[in-house]
C-alpha cells in the first residue's frame, strides 16, 4: 500500500467508509452525488486511456474546480496525467488569475495559460469591440489557436446540460471538425457508457464530464468536499459601476469611466465569472456555501442571466458552439 | 407534490443534508409526434419549481411568438432546444432534462417519436430505469407505440409508465382509457418482457395527475405520475449478482503501486475476495480498494474505484475483473440482437470494430438469422440491416472477449459497432449467448504455467518453424538440429510433414482447403507443445505467408523461430529425393508446390538458410548459435 495515503481526509461522500456495515444498505440506489462523481471519473478514465494528447480546459470558475477536483481523484495517487489550459483573455478578475496560480502550484498542475497574441496585438477590448466581438476573438479563436497549437485531441469542459436549451442535446465524447464546428445533426448516438472515440482526420473531441449535474450539485459537491473556488464567489464590499442594470466590478483602470460615473462600494458577489466587464455582480450577504446556495435557491434568476454573451440574439449560444465556443 | 421548498429559507444546511440523500433515478419519454413529450416534461419542470423567472418570462414571449397552444404556456417550447426543430415543431434529437423532488434526483431522456430517429430512443433507453410511453388517448395505441414498446423493452428497461395523454380532449373518457389499457397491456404480454406496466390517464397540458390526483378522473385511483416515479422500487445496488468490472486504466505512476480503474458494473467486492482476469483466467486476490485517497472496506455497482492485487500479474485496459466463484463467460462468437443506427446499411461479411466497456475486438457480421418487423414482430427474413432496423444475428470477433447475456447484464452484455472508415457509431447490439464452437468455456484457471514448466526443464519454449521448398532439406536440418539441442539437454520434439499425415492428419488430402487445415492444426499442436514448455521443431512446405503469420500469431513474439530453407527450384528438382517433382511435371501431382503451385517467400524470416553455401550440420550450428546469441535456449 502506498504510505503516503492521507486517510484523515475523510469525504463526506463516501459510501462504506471503513467500519460501516453494508448490510443496512441493501438495494438501495446510490446517492445521486455518488453516482454523477463516480461518471465523471468514470468519462476521465476513458479519455485518458484512449486519447493520444488530452488536455482539461480550465476556466477558473467553480465548473471548473468540481472538475479539476474530480480528476484528481480519478487518478489518485498518479499525477494528472495531462495538462490543464486556461485562454486568457486577459480581461479576467485579477483574483482569478490568482486563484489559478496557487491552485496550479498547490496541486503539482502543469498549467498551459494560452493568450491570442493576434487579439492582444489588436488590441482586442471589450468596451471597445463588444463583447461579441472580443469573446469571439480572446476566447473562441483563442481556444482554436491553442489546440491546433499544442495538437491536442481530447479537451476536458466543464459545461453541464442544464445551463442552456442546446447543451441538453450535446453528448458527452462531442466531434469538433478540423474547423473546430459542432454539427449538432450528426452527433454520434451515445449507448449506455460506452463512448466511441474514433476520430477522423483533424478532427477533435470536447468531452464534459459534468454533462448531468445541475448548479445546485455542483454547489452541493463544492461545500460538501470542501473545494476551494475563487473567493469572488463570496460576498465582499467591492468597488462598482452601474452599467445598463448590471454591476460591474472596476477591477483595474481598463475599466473607462463614463461621464458622471463614480465606483461605489457595494456587498456584492458574482455568480458566475468570465472578463470582468461581461461579468454582474449581484448585491449579497452571502460568504458562506450554504448562504450562496440558499440564495442561489431563492433566487429568480437563471445563472447564464449574469453573462452577457447569451443575449445577443436567440440561440446564440448554439450558433457559437457550431462555431466554436464552448 | 409536497416539496421541500420551505426549507431553504429556513434551515438551509437541512434542505442541503436532504438533498445530498437524494437517489437518482433516469427515465425516457417516448411515444408518437405529438404525444405530447416535451409538453409532459415542460409540465414536470414547471410543477417541481426548476424554473426560475427568466426562463418564464422568456417561456410566455416565446409562447405568444410560435406557441401553438391559442392561451396559456407551451411548455414543449421549454424543451425543444434547438432552433431547427423549434421551428419544425418537433423534437429531432435526444436530450437530457434534470429536476428533483423531496426524494429523488431525476434525469430525463426526452427522446424523439419519428421513424426516421428511433437510433435516438435506443440512446436514452439504454441508461434509463423507467420509461414513459405517452399514447394520445384520441388515436389510441399506434404502429410508433408499439416499436417503442419493444425497443425499450429489448435494451432491458424492467419498468413501464403508460401514460395515456390528452384525457382531455376526450371528456376524460373512462371507456376509452380502459379500452387502450387492455390493447396495451394484451400487447406487453405477448410481446415484451416488462415486470411492471403501470397505467395513468393524465392531461400533460393541464396538469392531469401529473403531481397531484385529478378531479377530472375520480374514477382513477392509482398513483399520479410524480407518485410513481417517486416510489417505484428500483433494483439499485444487488449486492447478490456476481462481481464485474471492465479495467478502464492501469493507474501506476511508480513501481511500487499498480492499480486497475474502473467502474464496477455488477456486484460487490472487499478486500480478500478472490477474482479472476479475463480473457485469460489468472486468479488473483484483492489486496485493496481505492476511491480518491481512501481505503473501502467494500465498494458496489456503480462506484469507479481503483483495485490493487494481491499478485504481480498482467492486467491492461480491455481485462475484465470477475469473481473468481462465477466468473462471466469468454468467447469469440456469438449471437446477437443488432439495432442499426446509420443511414448505410450494415452490410453481413464486412469488417466493423466492436466496443464492449473497454473491450475493442474487430468485427464480423455473419449472415443475418431473422430481421424482426418492429411493427408487427415477426421475423422476416433479411439480407442486410438498414437504420432503424433489428435483426438477430451471428458475430465473430478476432479475440476472446469476456462478457455476460445482455439480459444479465447490460455492461458486460451491450456492444456498439464503429464503421472503420467513417468512425460513427453505426449499430448496437445485445449479446445473447456464446456459439456452440466456443460456447461457455470457462478457462480452467491455470495454476501452473508455460513459464513455470519452461523452468523446470531451464529452456525456452518455442517453435522452430522451417519452410521451404520439397526437398530443400528441411527435414535434415531439422533432424540435426534436434540431436544437437537434445545433447545440450534440451527436451525438443519434431514435427514433420510425414509423420503428421500419417496419423493426426490422416484424414486430409493435398486440396488447397486440405493444406490450409493440415498447418493449423500443426500450428494449434505445435502451439501445446510450446505451453508445455518444449522446444518444438516443425518441418513443412507451409508455402503461404498468410498461413505462416498466423501460426506466429498463437504463441509469444520471442517463440516463433522462422527458419527459410532457401534452396532454389533447380537444385531441389535436382535432388529430387522423394521423386516428387518427376511427378509433378509428368502432370500426376496438381497442385504441386514450386510446379503447380506457388511458394511465397517468407518476407521476414529469423534465420535464412542457403543450403548452396553451407552443409546441413552448419545450418543447424547457425540456428543453434542464433539462439544462443538471442538467450533463446
Amino acid at each position: 500500500m502506498d504510505k503516503r495515503l492521507d486517510l484523515s481526509k475523510q469525504s463526506q461522500l463516501n459510501i462504506f467508509p471503513v467500519g460501516v456495515k453494508y448490510t443496512t444498505m441493501y438495494a438501495k440506489l446510490m446517492k445521486h452525488l455518488e453516482a454523477l462523481e463516480a461518471e465523471a471519473i468514470h468519462i476521465m478514465r476513458e479519455v485518458v486511456a484512449e486519447a493520444e494528447n488530452p488536455v482539461m480546459l480550465y476556466s477558473i470558475g467553480k465548473d471548473s474546480s468540481v472538475m479539476l477536483h474530480l480528476a484528481m481523484k480519478a487518478f489518485y495517487p498518479a499525477k494528472l496525467p495531462f495538462p490543464i489550459m486556461h485562454i486568457d483573455t486577459t480581461w479576467k478578475f485579477s483574483e482569478m488569475i490568482d486563484f489559478r496560480d496557487r491552485t496550479a502550484e498547490k496541486l503539482g498542475l502543469d498549467l498551459i495559460v494560452h493568450i491570442n497574441k493576434k487579439g492582444q496585438e489588436m488590441d482586442i477590448n471589450p468596451f471597445i469591440h463588444g463583447s461579441a466581438k472580443h469573446t469571439d476573438i480572446m476566447k473562441t479563436e483563442g481556444l482554436k489557436q491553442a489546440i491546433d497549437k499544442y495538437q491536442f485531441d481530447v479537451a476536458f469542459g466543464g459545461a453541464r446540460r442544464d445551463e442552456e436549451k442546446s447543451r441538453a442535446k450535446e453528448r458527452i465524447f462531442s466531434f469538433r471538425s478540423a474547423q473546430h464546428r459542432w454539427d449538432p445533426k450528426k452527433q454520434r448516438p451515445e449507448l449506455w457508457n460506452i463512448y466511441n472515440s474514433f476520430k477522423n482526420k483533424g478532427e477533435t473531441i470536447r468531452v464534459f464530464p459534468l454533462s448531468n449535474w445541475t448548479e445546485l450539485d455542483i454547489w452541493q459537491y463544492i461545500h460538501l468536499e470542501k473545494i476551494p473556488i475563487v473567493p469572488l464567489y463570496f460576498s465582499k464590499e467591492r468597488p462598482v459601476v452601474e452599467r445598463n442594470g448590471a454591476l460591474i466590478l472596476v477591477d483595474d483602470d481598463r475599466l473607462p469611466l463614463e461621464k458622471g460615473e463614480k465606483p461605489m462600494m457595494k456587498r456584492v458577489r458574482f455568480r458566475t465569472l468570465g472578463c470582468y466587464p461581461l461579468s454582474g455582480a449581484v448585491e449579497s450577504q452571502a460568504n458562506t456555501l450554504p448562504e450562496i446556495i440558499q440564495e442561489m435557491l431563492l433566487t429568480t434568476t437563471s445563472e447564464r442571466q449574469g453573462r452577457t454573451i447569451d443575449f445577443d440574439s436567440k440561440s446564440s449560444m448554439e450558433k457559437k458552439k457550431q462555431e466554436g465556443y464552448f | 407534490m409536497v416539496y421541500i421548498d420551505d426549507l431553504i429559507a429556513e434551515d438551509i444546511e437541512l434542505y442541503l443534508k436532504k438533498h445530498e440523500e437524494k437517489e437518482m433515478l433516469r427515465f425516457i419519454t417516448c411515444g408518437s409526434v405529438d404525444d405530447g413529450k416535451s409538453t409532459l416534461i415542460g409540465r414536470m419542470l414547471y410543477e417541481s419549481h426548476m424554473l426560475y423567472d427568466d426562463h418564464l418570462s422568456t417561456l410566455k414571449k416565446d409562447s405568444k411568438q410560435i406557441g401553438t397552444q391559442e392561451t396559456g404556456l407551451d411548455f414543449a417550447l421549454l424543451v425543444d432546444g434547438l432552433s431547427a426543430e423549434r421551428e419544425q415543431g418537433i423534437t429531432i434529437d435526444v436530450a437530457y432534462r434534470f429536476f428533483s423532488t423531496d426524494k429523488r434526483k431525476y434525469i430525463v431522456a426526452d427522446t424523439p417519436g419519428h421513424e426516421e430517429y428511433t437510433r435516438n430512443m435506443a440512446t436514452g433507453s439504454s441508461t434509463a430505469d423507467v420509461a414513459i410511453i405517452l399514447v394520445d388517448a384520441r388515436n389510441g395505441i399506434m404502429t410508433q407505440t408499439r416499436r417503442h414498446s419493444f425497443i425499450v423493452s429489448m435494451l432491458g428497461v424492467k419498468k413501464i409508465i403508460l401514460a395515456v395523454n390528452k384525457l382531455d380532449l376526450v371528456n376524460y373518457s373512462k371507456q376509452i382509457y380502459h379500452e387502450i389499457v387492455e390493447e396495451y397491456t394484451t400487447f406487453a404480454k405477448n410481446a415484451l418482457e416488462i415486470e411492471e406496466i403501470t397505467s395513468i390517464p393524465i392531461s400533460a397540458l393541464l396538469g392531469d395527475n401529473i403531481t397531484s390526483s385529478s378531479d377530472n378522473t375520480t374514477w382513477y385511483t392509482g398513483p399520479t405520475i410524480m407518485e410513481y416515479l417517486e416510489t417505484v422500487k428500483l433494483e439499485g445496488k444487488n449486492f447478490s449478482n456476481p462481481f464485474r468490472m471492465p479495467v478502464q486504466w492501469v493507474n501506476r505512476p511508480n513501481l511500487d503501486f499498480r492499480g486497475y480503474c474502473g467502474m464496477i458494473a455488477s456486484g460487490k467486492i472487499e478486500p480478500g475476495d478472490k477474482i479472476r482476469i479475463l480473457p485469460g483466467g489468472k486468479n488473483s486476490t484483492v489486496k485493496s480498494i481505492l476511491f480518491d485517497n481512501k481505503e473501502l472496506e467494500i465498494a458496489t455497482s456503480g462506484q469507479s474505484v481503483t483495485i490493487i492485487l494481491e499478485d504481480e500479474i498482467d492486467v491492461s485496459r480491455g481485462n475484465m475483473i470477475v469473481s473468481a466463484e462465477n466468473p462471466s463467460g469468454e468467447a469469440d462468437q456469438f449471437q446477437a440482437h443488432i439495432l442499426w443506427l446509420s443511414d448505410d446499411a450494415m452490410i453481413p461479411g464486412r469488417q466493423y470494430i466492436f466496443k464492449s466497456n473497454s473491450q475493442i475486438a474487430s468485427l464480423n457480421l455473419g449472415k443475418l438469422k431473422y430481421q424482426i418487423n418492429v411493427n408487427s414482430l415477426n421475423h422476416v427474413p433479411a439480407k442486410d440491416l438498414k437504420l432503424n432496423q433489428i435483426a438477430v444475428c451471428n458475430i465473430s470477433l478476432d479475440k476472446r472477449i469476456a462478457f455476460d447475456p445482455y439480459k444479465e447484464n447490460k455492461t458486460t452484455g451491450g456492444f456498439i459497432i464503429i464503421d472503420k472508415i467513417t468512425n460513427h457509431t453505426v449499430g448496437m447490439g445485445l449479446i445473447d449467448f456464446a456459439l456452440r464452437r466456443s460456447d461457455n468455456i470457462h478457462w480452467q484457471s491455470i495454476d501452473i504455467t508455460k513459464e513455470q514448466r519452461a523452468l523446470q526443464k531451464s529452456q525456452s519454449p518455442k517453435i522452430i518453424w522451417f519452410t521451404g521448398l520439397s526437398g530443400s532439406g528441411k527435414s535434415s536440418i531439422a533432424n540435426i538440429l534436434e540431436k544437437k539441442l537434445h545433447s545440450m539437454g534440451r527436451h525438443t520434439i519434431i514435427l514433420d510433414g510425414d509423420n503428421i499425415r500419417h496419423g493426426l492428419n490422416k484424414d486430409l488430402g493435398f486440396t488447397e482447403a486440405d493444406r490450409v487445415e493440415n498447418i493449423r492444426r500443426v500450428g494449434e499442436v505445435a502451439r501445446l507443445m510450446v505451453e508445455s514448455g518444449l522446444i518444438c521443431i516443425t518441418a513443412f512446405i507451409s508455402p503461404f505467408e498468410s498461413e505462416r503469420r498466423m501460426i506466429r500469431s498463437l504463441v509469444s513474439e520471442k517463440e516463433f523461430i522462422e527458419v527459410y530453407v532457401d534452396t532454389p527450384l533447380e537444385i531441389c528438382e535436382e535432388r529430387d529425393v522423394k521423386g516428387l517433382y518427376a511427378k509433378a511435371r509428368a502432370g500426376q501431382l496438381p497442385n504441386f508446390t514450386g510446379i503447380s503451385s506457388p511458394f511465397e517467400e517468407p518476407e521476414n524470416p529469423e534465420i535464412r538458410i542457403d543450403t548452396t553455401k553451407i552443409s546441413p550440420e552448419a545450418a543447424a550450428d547457425t540456428i543453434i548459435q542464433f539462439l544462443t546469441k538471442n538467450h533463446l535456449t
